[in-house]
């Protein structure tokens, strides 16, 4: 909020002093030194070798006020106009750089993926189907889609049953309840990078003879069996690795499911009770028809997030000894292989798969806030 | 009061039925609790420890003799900070994140406050495209963006990296504020309206401070997205000493120094500092935030 009472006070002394024709004056020389000034800053910050505190600092006013005194100047030159066209033009002001952006960064390279999909490697022939052809039908993307298809029904059905149950114990515990949500969500605030390297850590693996540091080849090893190198035990290290991913998300579907728990009425709770029903089934009969719609958006949610999973592959394995996905995978398509075609229809078969679960997402989300 | 008075002892004794049938759940919890923690716990403690005693013995050995300093050490910290270049790197994710965060809110507040409160002709049409591309998701712009990145010299800029962040949170932006800004109550708008006041010093004088929840929301949950972000630094950004961030530093390092358990579980840690900071300081906001903005591409 200090932007705004920082960057108004100029408008309005601005618009004050300028009643007669020096406001039309000042108001098309301001735009013309502001674009000078963006430009200049904009040259500048892409000199990479720039001092980095200065940068920082030109980073600061760019960031935080340059928007600002673009939104304002253009206000300020659209004020200039007659009454009619005025009010109808600055609608466009307001919308304007929002439309610009998401033109430039998500319509033109989405169409354009879908175009280079259909190119070859160095996106110069046509090649019809054949990239397609690779990222459904190929041994190597065969294995990336069934490790998909693994990381969507597991971690999916472990995250939203195991947030269920949680949010149904942790709502009877009384004042804990709080101390005990803050742990199992405090993985939620911890970089896909960061949680890799605690497991790595939890899953290192050291020779037989010595002591393992790894915690689960620790209590392995306690309970009688042999060192394991875990990340490389095909086909089970898959299963290691969105077991991260179950651990990051669980905490965020007992906070949700958690919420919508609590809005379920007390005295359809007590009248279940004194008709006799037992706990079990007034959470089956009960809770959960009454929380369905949440359910569906924490499952949809997860399942996008699962979709697009990269960090922790691309961190723990990078792809190998069986455990690539789909994202990592186009990942390498473009910078180790430099296969842009393979990219390009990769991203579009991700495209596919979360359509149509975000659709049905903002649609029940619609459907329930209504 | 008499009927505070008589349903009392029924109230207490109903409560003490309760506690006791719940003392097997709060067991239950307390261990899933405990389950949860101990990983990061794990790293923690050992990113205290001399790194001969990290690929010596487990960090629950510290344990047995807790209160002896000779176990701890804050000398990972330094290293990591100074040799292991991630003092820089730091400054790097705080140049990228700030301006990543503001841009898209500026921009994202002006858009629905005109979607909620103006005027113009394709107005629905413009905002349901608008919010449909969330659907995008950002593999999508990859290979496109990273050409014109490469004509403009946008590579490896902060610039490049916030323009991409601002372009990748701007559907969801609008959808949050747009739901916030437009139950703003109609009477003040309008009489804002009556009262000579511009649509310019409508939204800054009013809506703007309205909003303050929902955008602290949304700031949270963008600041997490960005610092935390891996993928959109490493493909616009790179590894470059100048420039590289800290998640893509601490990737790096695990790439490079597989065994090296002293510099990764202190570069980790040093990576989730800050938003573990933010998440016990401003924890309402934060899960707020986190939720509202977990359909985003």
């Amino acid at each position: 909020m200090t932007t705004s009472a920082a960057e108004t006070p100029p408008t309005s002394t601005l618009s004050n002093l300028t009643a007669g024709p020096l406001r039309i004056v000042v108001s098309l020389v301001v735009p013309v030194i502001t674009f000078f000034l963006l430009r200049g800053a904009f040259i500048f910050m892409r000199d990479v070798n720039a001092n980095k505190i200065l940068v920082g600092i030109v980073a600061l006013i760019i960031g935080v006020g340059g928007v600002w005194a673009l939104y304002l100047v253009t206000d300020n030159l659209v004020s200039i106009l007659p009454d009619r066209i005025r009010e109808s033009i600055r609608p466009f002001v307001f919308v304007g750089p929002a439309i610009v952006i998401l033109l430039g960064y998500l319509v033109y390279p989405t169409v354009r993926t879908v175009y280079l999909s259909f190119l070859d490697a160095r996106s110069q022939n046509f090649v019809g189907l054949d990239n397609y052809a690779f990222a459904l039908t190929s041994s190597e993307m065969l294995i990336a889609l069934r490790n998909n298809l693994l990381w969507l029904v597991f971690v999916t059905s472990f995250v939203v049953s195991l947030g269920l149950v949680i949010s149904v114990l942790v709502d009877r515990i009384g004042r804990w309840e709080p101390v005990a949500k803050s742990f199992i969500f405090l993985p939620m605030a911890i970089s896909a990078v960061g949680a890799s390297v605690i497991w790595k850590f939890v899953y290192s693996f050291q020779p037989i003879q010595r002591p393992q540091i790894g915690l689960l080849n620790a209590i392995y090893t306690a309970l009688g069996g042999d060192p394991q190198g875990w990340l490389i035990l095909k086909p089970w290290n898959n299963f290691f690795l969105l077991a991260i991913m179950i651990w990051v998300l669980t905490g965020f579907a007992m906070v949700v499911l958690s919420a919508a728990i609590k809005g379920v009425p007390a005295e359809l709770l007590e009248a279940s009770r004194i008709d006799g029903a037992n706990e079990v089934r007034i959470f089956f009969g009960v809770i959960i028809p009454y929380i369905r719609g949440t359910l569906i958006t924490i499952t949809t949610t997860v399942l996008i997030m699962v979709l697009k999973v990269f960090d922790i592959v691309f961190v723990m394995t990078n792809g190998q000894f069986d455990t690539e996905v789909i994202a990592n995978r186009m990942y390498r398509e473009m910078f180790s292989f430099g296969n842009y075609g393979h990219a390009s229809a990769l991203a579009v078969v991700l495209l596919a798969a979360v359509v149509p679960v975000m659709i049905y997402n903002v649609r029940s989300l619609e459907t329930s806030r209504r | 009061m008499s009927v505070t008075y008589q349903s009392a002892p029924s109230a207490s004794s109903q409560r003490l039925r309760r506690s006791l049938a719940s003392a097997p759940v709060r067991i239950v919890v307390l261990v899933i609790a405990f389950i949860w923690t101990l990983p990061s716990a794990g790293l923690l403690i050992s990113s205290l420890r001399p790194a001969n005693d990290i690929t010596t013995s487990g960090w629950w050995t510290v344990f047995s003799h807790p209160f002896e300093t000779s176990i701890w050490t804050v000398q990972n910290y330094v290293d990591v900070l100074t040799a292991h270049g991630l003092g820089n790197a730091i400054l790097n994710s705080v140049l990228v994140t700030v301006p990543s965060v503001v841009i898209p809110i500026t921009i994202a507040a002006f858009a629905a406050y005109a979607f909620a409160w103006l005027e113009f002709p394709g107005r629905r049409l413009i905002f349901t495209i608008v919010v449909g591309l969330m659907v995008v998701p950002l593999q999508m712009t990859l290979v496109p963006l990273l050409r014109i990145y490469t004509q403009l010299d946008l590579n490896g800029t902060f610039l490049g990296l916030w323009l991409a962040h601002t372009g990748f949170g701007l559907p969801l932006a609008v959808f949050l504020l747009f739901g916030y800004i437009s139950t703003l109550p109609s009477e003040i708008i309008e009489s804002a309206h009556v009262d000579g006041a511009s649509p310019l010093t409508t939204f800054t004088r009013l809506v703007l401070p309205l909003s303050v929840p929902v955008v602290a929301s949304f700031a949270i949950f963008q600041f997490l997205w960005v610092w935390n972000d891996l993928l959109v630094a490493l493909v616009f950004l790179g590894t470059q000493q100048d420039v590289v961030v800290l998640t893509a530093r601490v990737a790096a390092l695990v790439g490079r120094r597989g065994e090296q358990w002293h510099v990764l579980t202190a570069g980790a840690f040093v990576n989730m500092a800050i938003p573990l900071l933010i998440f016990f300081s401003l924890q309402r906001y934060f899960v707020r935030g986190l939720t509202a903005g977990s359909v985003k591409g």
